[in-house]
């Protein structure tokens, strides 16, 4: 019978195991925002835009064409 | 209707094409061009128009130019080496997932941003990019053309302080349910029949191993609990958490005496699994709305740098180094950040923000400015005469964080309960204990402590935060924003309610017009709307918008006065549009508020039209909806408006006119030192003071996320009209608080019965207590969500 005391320990090393990961997981920040990770899965990377920006930023004209 | 890609809103009946798109204005159709090129157009696949609109036009100009100056971007940079810097800018117009969407795509609009995060809670964006390739106001110019305009201030620590604390209670919650999953383990030969006949050995590592494992319960999680009792009794108030701290401590005692003594099994699991549920609790009452900010002051609403003009050269300096003397330049769009004597340029100053007045005021040079005011038109040039800090709008805004301070602690509901039970408990807990030693002193320590244990508030202290955090959720939904729940507490001992006038019981925006003159012909009337077209000011937007839409006619000769009106040729008629002494020369002094606009075609002098702000749909309901609570009417206007108000109040409400931003604090006071419960209800900075001093702190906004003065709750302005709702709902959620007490207590006599005489077994306390828990928990919200779907909401 007292070899449930050995696996008692194993078990709390166990579920400790998992209380580490939750705690790391709590201070990295994953639990401030649960909004957008859900949102973001849906994304589809490989239609992401391929991009070729040129180096200077492109400031809108206001007084274009569309008036 | 049709919707304007972008934005969503009608496109009107000159829309603007792109693309074979139709757009309502150029900005969006602007922000489509740019998507569009940089092939990021799936951000109006993923939702319906998901754009921002902008009220007024887009340019930049040098608007960000203080971000070029090194100690502010210092000051706002998070990370900086030289070559790689991140930058974190709340950005309230985040809301929806392609907002999430494109500003993570970022880096396709411009190679030097290498890495864009969206916190959608905050509404935040973190930005790491090159430095050699765009500087920190690129960045921020980059945002501005897709219409997702930064809010730059250097107030986000108290965002970072609730940050970290919820943190930390998630992290406590976590270890408190994983001591209480693994002790009901070990407990649970206790509950089971024969559980008596476990072996000695096995019986004593069950004990030292839960003992072992509630350690960081009593520790780590319970620390809130015993700092906020040790807290309360400095103060020499009883609280909740005094209860409710005898109580962990004694089960904690008792249940170590009984482990090591071999005497029993100990209470662990109750320990744990009781903190576990109210760690609960006092996360679900803390989840409040994280975007949303109740205490602003001042430097959240000014720039946090202004130009000064010093030895005829520009240069940016930080708001708090601005000296009386200083000359600074003020442009289009830009706020007044300090009192000060206007030397140069046409002030039109628009004091929205402060007084709820939408309507622009023409300063000449020489005259005296407050600060606050947004100037629209070209730059001006202004002395600064007091610094920032001694500015009559912030100076009220300091006096009031000395009142704040002062702010006295209500007695709420929950600390009358407390003390009282508390007094209660002890003298029944030391009845029973002296009764006992007279036969048996063991037996008399474990009825005083068992009693403390079964005594444990917890019941109660779950009450407030599910009912009231329900209420809070309720209201958020309906667009009543709340800080805390101690709020909804104020609201229902609240007997008198004070009110702004201007953008706060009258639309902000929007006016009623009438016309005042000879009777228009058609082609007059399309002749001054094609005339009042061409000007964004205010008032020539309402001008147009109350005539009927025809064609719109070409002006010649068009000319903008700014504070005095407009004017030019339609259809070869010269017509002016403006103050009386624009139009007519001669000007006689105004006999009201009412704004007019004058009216001239040809020289010949047609009329005016009158403008009346529009009261908001439904005050009359919530006015009457209110009764029987006193009603006050505090306004900086004059008297004009004083027969149309009293048709909306009843004859005994006392109607205060020519009320400067201190008489108002001054009057809650009053109204306070008579000891009533006030609720102030306003909008604008000149109301900062009442709404802080006031019980409750109510302010109106037409967004939410915008600028809104230090306060306890943010109404959004289609919600005023179920105000009285909002009251009357607070009053029935107390309710449910008393009935939910009713229920502990009913827990708390059966629990005492057992520890009285002495049969408290762990059994006993560990189907009881979790029970009273859940079963108030259950009730505070059922009832709730009953009542709000019995009210519509």
């Amino acid at each position: 019978m007292s070899v449930i005391v050995v696996l008692i320990g194993f078990s709390i090393v166990v579920a400790a195991g998992f209380l580490v990961a939750f705690l790391w997981a709590a201070t990295s920040g994953q639990y401030d925002d649960d909004v957008s990770p859900s949102i973001r899965i849906l994304y589809d990377n490989d239609k992401h835009p391929v991009s070729q920006p040129d180096d200077t930023p492109k400031q809108p004209n206001i007084n274009t064409n569309n008036v | 209707m049709a919707e304007c890609i972008h934005c969503g809103q009608d496109c009107g009946k000159n829309p603007v094409m792109w693309d074979d798109k139709l757009f309502c204005c150029n900005g969006c159709s602007l922000v489509y061009q740019i998507l569009s090129e940089k092939k990021l157009d799936r951000y109006y696949e993923m939702m319906p128009t998901p754009g921002i609109r902008l009220e007024t036009d887009n340019e930049t100009g040098s608007r960000y130019a203080y971000l070029d100056a090194e100690d502010i971007k210092l000051k706002l940079l998070d990370f900086s080496d030289g070559g790689v810097a991140r930058v974190n800018l709340f950005i309230p117009a985040i809301h929806c997932s392609s907002c999430i969407w494109l500003l993570e795509n970022m880096t396709s609009l411009h190679s030097g941003i290498m890495h864009s995060h969206v916190n959608f809670v905050r509404k935040e964006v973190s930005i790491t990019f090159r430095e050699s390739n765009i500087s920190l106001r690129q960045v921020v110019e980059l945002l501005h053309s897709i219409h997702y305009i930064p809010d730059i201030n250097y107030n986000r620590r108290a965002k970072d302080d609730h940050q970290k604390a919820n943190r930390r209670m998630i992290m406590k919650i976590g270890v408190a349910g994983f001591s209480f999953g693994n002790i009901m383990l070990l407990s649970f030969p206790d509950y089971l029949p024969g559980g008596e006949a476990i072996d000695t050995f096995m019986a004593g590592t069950f004990g030292i191993v839960s003992f072992l494992l509630s350690l960081p319960v009593i520790t780590f999680c319970s620390s809130d609990f015993f700092m906020s009792a040790f807290k309360s009794l400095k103060k020499k108030v009883i609280n909740i958490d005094l209860p409710l701290s005898i109580g962990i401590l004694s089960l904690f005692l008792e249940s170590t005496y009984e482990i090591f003594s071999a005497s029993g099994t100990g209470y662990m699991d109750s320990l744990a699994g009781l903190l576990f549920f109210m760690l609960i609790g006092r996360w679900y009452q803390n989840r409040t709305y994280q975007s949303l900010s109740f205490d602003r002051d001042y430097r959240s609403y000014f720039p946090i740098a202004v130009t000064r003009l010093r030895d005829g050269k520009e240069e940016f300096v930080q708001l708090a180094e601005l000296k009386a003397g200083d000359q600074i330049l003020v442009r289009n769009g830009e706020l007044i950040p300090v009192d000060s004597v206007l030397l140069e340029g046409e002030g039109n100053i628009d004091y929205s923000f402060v007084t709820g007045e939408s309507i622009p005021v023409a300063k000449k040079s020489g005259d005296f400015v407050f600060a606050g005011g947004k100037q629209s038109g070209a730059a001006i040039k202004l002395r600064v005469e007091k610094e920032v800090a001694q500015s009559y709008l912030t100076q009220l805004w300091n006096e009031d964080n000395l009142a704040e301070n002062g702010k006295q602690q209500m007695q709420t509901v929950i600390t009358k309960v407390s003390h009282y039970f508390t007094l209660v408990i002890l003298v029944i807990a030391f009845g029973a204990g002296v009764y006992w030693s007279f036969s048996d002193v063991g037996k008399a320590v474990y009825v005083f402590s068992t009693i403390l244990i079964v005594a444990c508030p917890c019941a109660l202290a779950l009450t407030i935060p599910f009912t009231f955090g329900n209420v809070m959720r309720v209201f958020g939904r309906n667009g009543f924003y709340i800080k805390n729940t101690d709020v909804i507490e104020k609201l229902t001992q609240a007997d008198t309610v004070v009110f702004d006038k201007t953008g706060t019981l009258t639309h902000s925006r929007t006016m009623d017009v009438q016309w005042q003159g000879e009777e228009l012909s058609l082609s007059e009337k399309q002749w001054i709307r094609s005339l009042a077209r061409n000007s964004t000011h205010p008032l020539s937007v309402i001008v147009t918008e109350s005539l009927p839409v025809s064609v719109t006619l070409p002006v010649d000769n068009y000319r903008e006065i700014t504070g005095a009106g407009i004017a030019g040729r339609v259809e070869g008629h010269l017509v002016l549009l403006g103050s009386r002494k624009f139009v007519a020369g001669t000007d006689t002094p105004a006999k009201s508020v009412v704004s007019s606009v004058f009216v001239s075609i040809d020289h010949k002098m047609k009329g005016s039209f009158l403008m009346q702000n529009q009261y908001r749909a439904g005050l009359y309901n919530v006015l009457a909806g209110l009764e029987p609570m006193q009603m006050h009417l505090l306004t900086g206007d004059n008297n004009s408006e004083e027969q149309n108000l009293k048709t909306y109040f009843t004859p005994g409400t006392q109607l205060h006119f020519n009320q400067s931003p201190v008489d108002k604090l001054d009057y809650i006071n009053q109204l306070k030192e008579r000891g009533r419960n006030v609720i102030m209800i306003g909008d604008g900075l000149n109301d900062a003071g009442a709404l802080l001093k006031a019980d409750v702190g109510i302010t109106i906004a037409d967004d939410i996320y915008h600028f809104s003065p230090a306060c306890d709750a943010i109404l959004q302005s289609s919600g005023f009209g179920r105000l009285q709702d909002y009251l009357h709902f607070s009053r029935s959620a107390l309710h449910i608080v008393y009935a939910s007490y009713i229920i502990s207590f009913l827990y708390n006599i059966v629990g005492l019965s057992f520890a009285i005489q002495g049969l408290l077994s762990p059994v006993v306390a560990a189907i009881l207590m979790p029970l009273s828990s859940i079963s108030v928990v259950t009730f505070a919200s059922v009832s709730v969500s009953l009542l709000s779907k019995a009210r519509k909401f």
